[in-house]
């Protein structure tokens, strides 16, 4: 599904990541961990488009198609999913109004008809109940006031809306207490399909005692250093980071 | 690269045209330009004045050459040449006692353009509409439903002769000949607008609307809309304005004069789309404008206007709180792009006791333009527990614009209270880049957020005006973040 080849990317003239190759297929789940720095949140960043950053060498293929031409808005057309570290606040636009945009924006892209309005309320007390949501969030302005645990529910959240192809989550476990990542967890659990792939990018083990994964990626300075099976989170929580340096 | 940019959306906003800014070739009437005693003479001829009438203009005149252009805004502006415009411009097939039958074929081919239809269709959506083109009304719909109710909507021009002592006890009351140099212009020249008298006790079955278009070249537009609600009474007036595009300013000095008696409500919303120039600044209208009400004993005035139109705006849409627990409130979006400047707000002056005022103004700045909110809030020595909210937030699209807030606060009562509160926003690159992320793409997402931060204003406009207002939103704006 995914093809990360040789992926050189940075800010300006400074180089973040120098190297990458990846290859997640679907139904599969990959978590990659580093410490602070190693580039996690800037290999998020840049598969799924975020101008800010340079791609200077290599590729990002998915399903057999170069995505580097395409609009973060194009891959999400696409189904790519990035849940935010720290999710942006709209003032005014409720999760609901701000949600059935964005998938009638993608029905559209994809040649599509708008979703009717009681379907779409369906699927939000469907995907709401799933995530174990208090609906009156639903009406509120967009991550605005939210705490942090109610941010990272509201973004699994919406990916479940969405159904993405592929979901990269940035650090979704910090801000969340132990309660909460249990059910974020076990949302994320109940999306998997054999059709879709989940990246997690983390910190910690702790997410992947919930979310397991079928392989570990070390970051360090913008390269994978080492890979594993779901042993490795372990391995690394045991022995902490100076092991891979 | 199939990459759609910020800097593509800035270039296609940048030369997409002015919807609005088609003209329409009526045969029409126009004045020689220029302004003097005997023009105005001819205007309150033109018209079949009364003495009275024609007597009030040249006072007014009178006051006005006296007076001088005020230059306290923060805008700038080449000031008009009041001697190269003519006063009085009328398509000449108008007659609005005429059936739509008789009406000028590509009149109503513009009304079409304009999006108005004056016939079963707004008949459906219960909304009155008097169209004033140029300087004079051309169709007033609905006036015998309405008569039934008592209630009285039509041209100011036809009122001064069928309701003279009506328009003679409250014309001028609230805003004064003397008020300022507009108005007084206005007092002297203006040539029609809507008159509406809602009886005592009646609540308007529809929303009144008047819709006001400059089509003639070389004129300027002076209407004159008077609202009168006897005790008890409601209405809601709406009021549109565009005009065609054209290299030239032209120049809009309106009054608007809002009475509320006892017990009685008026809300008064206005969506107003003036030609604003081109993206370098050339042409567009100057809307210098006067609108105030007066509230009596428990009445309430509510303004709510969406501002995206006209290369330079002035305007202050005000109460004054005369009676004892009487409301004004004031709900504003005022947008600017390119070039355009606004200085706008309200002035809320609470006289009775336990009066109420509420200001929510929301601008949004792009392009190279200036967005000041002005307001100032007077508290009466007598007028005890006197309460005013007022919250002024601004969005800034870019770096090329400005945002200014001049708030004043007056009050001789220590029992009232004030609270203002002020915001200062941008959208950010990171806002974009979450909402692209998604799926939104960056023309939407802006529309989103715009949309997101002036809400609280657009709930405040009737149904259909706010499908209108927030479609303008798209336009004017859309385009100036980088």
């Amino acid at each position: 599904m995914l093809k990360i080849e040789n992926l050189h990317a940075g800010v300006e003239d400074k180089g973040i990541l120098k190297g990458i190759n990846l290859e997640v297929k679907a139904g599969e789940v990959h978590a990659i961990m580093g410490p602070n720095g190693s580039g996690k949140s800037t290999l998020s960043s840049v598969i799924s488009g975020n101008e800010a950053f340079e791609v200077t060498d290599g590729d990002v293929i998915l399903e057999d198609e170069s995505v580097l031409e395409l609009s973060p808005d194009e891959r999400a057309h696409k189904g790519v999913f990035m849940s935010f570290q720290y999710p942006i606040e709209i003032p005014g636009v409720s999760t609901t109004n701000f949600i059935k945009t964005a998938i009638n924006e993608k029905r559209k892209a994809n040649g599509e008809e708008e979703l009717p309005a009681k379907d779409m309320l369906k699927l939000i007390r469907e995907k709401s109940a799933l995530l174990e949501m208090d609906r009156k969030f639903l009406s509120r302005s967009l991550n605005e006031g939210f705490s942090g645990g109610e941010k990272k529910r509201n973004e699994i959240f919406q990916m479940a809306m969405l159904e993405p192809k592929l979901a990269i989550l940035d650090e979704t476990d910090s801000g969340l207490d132990i309660d909460a990542l249990k059910i974020v967890a076990n949302g994320v659990n109940k999306l998997r399909t054999k059709e879709n792939a989940v990246i997690v990018i983390t910190h910690y083990q702790r997410l992947l005692d919930y979310i397991v994964p079928d392989f570990v990626h070390v970051l360090h300075d913008g390269k994978i250093v080492k890979s594993g099976g779901k042993e490795l989170a372990l391995e690394l929580e045991a022995k902490g980071y100076d092991w891979i340096k | 690269m199939s990459k759609y940019t910020e800097d593509d959306l800035r270039e296609e906003l940048e030369t997409q045209e002015y919807e609005y800014g088609f003209y329409t070739d009526l045969d029409a009437e126009t004045f020689p330009k220029g302004l003097n005693e005997d023009i105005i003479r001819a205007i309150s001829a033109k018209k079949n004045e009364p003495e009275w009438m024609t007597d009030w203009r040249l006072d007014a005149f009178r006051i006005w050459e006296q007076m001088e252009e005020p230059e306290w805004a923060n805008v700038n502006y080449p000031k008009p040449d009041f001697q190269a415009i003519s006063y009085y411009s009328a398509p000449k097939k108008a007659d609005p006692n005429k059936s739509l039958d008789d009406v000028d074929p590509e009149l109503l081919e513009m009304y079409k353009k304009l999006g108005i239809s004056i016939d079963e269709q707004k008949k459906l959506q219960g909304v009155a509409v008097d169209i004033v083109v140029d300087s004079v009304s051309v169709a007033t719909t609905f006036k015998e439903t309405l008569a039934e109710k008592g209630i009285i909507f039509m041209p100011i021009s036809e009122a001064i002769q069928e309701y003279p002592e009506l328009v003679k006890k409250y014309m001028g009351t609230v805003v004064p000949k003397t008020d300022n140099f507009y108005a007084a212009l206005n007092s002297a020249v203006f040539t029609d607008g809507s008159f509406c008298y809602i009886p005592k006790g009646v609540k308007c079955p529809m929303e009144l609307s008047t819709y006001f278009r400059i089509n003639e070249g070389g004129t300027g537009q002076f209407e004159r809309t008077l609202v009168v609600a006897d005790e008890s009474s409601y209405v809601s007036y709406l009021e549109g304005c565009t005009a065609p595009a054209r290299d030239e300013n032209q120049l809009h000095a309106a009054v608007v004069e809002l009475i509320a008696l006892d017990d009685a409500e008026i809300k008064y919303s206005t969506v107003q789309n003036w030609f604003p120039g081109d993206k370098d600044g050339k042409g567009g209208v100057f809307n210098f404008v006067t609108k105030r009400g007066i509230c009596h004993t428990n009445s309430k005035i509510s303004w709510t206007q969406v501002e995206t139109g006209s290369a330079v705006t002035w305007k202050y849409p005000s109460c004054v709180l005369k009676g004892d627990n009487s409301v004004g409130e004031f709900y504003s979006i005022a947008v600017t792009n390119n070039y355009q400047q606004a200085d706008t707000g309200t002035k809320m002056i609470h006289l009775g006791k336990n009066t109420k005022s509420t200001i929510i103004s929301k601008g949004i700045s792009a392009g190279k333009s200036q967005n000041s909110y002005r307001g100032l809030v007077q508290i009466n020595g007598r007028a005890e527990n006197a309460r005013n909210f007022s919250q002024c937030d601004s969005l800034l699209m870019g770096n090329k614009c400005g945002a200014h807030t001049f708030p004043y606060i007056e009050s001789k009562n220590k029992s009232a209270q004030i609270e203002h509160e002020a915001t200062t926003s941008k959208i950010g690159e990171d806002q974009l880049f979450y909402c692209n992320q998604r799926g939104i793409d960056t023309e939407k997402a802006i529309a989103l957020i715009v949309n997101g931060f002036s809400k609280e204003v657009l709930n405040k406009l009737p149904m259909e005006f706010a499908v209108e207002a927030q479609k303008l939103l798209e336009i004017s704006l859309e385009g100036s973040v980088g």
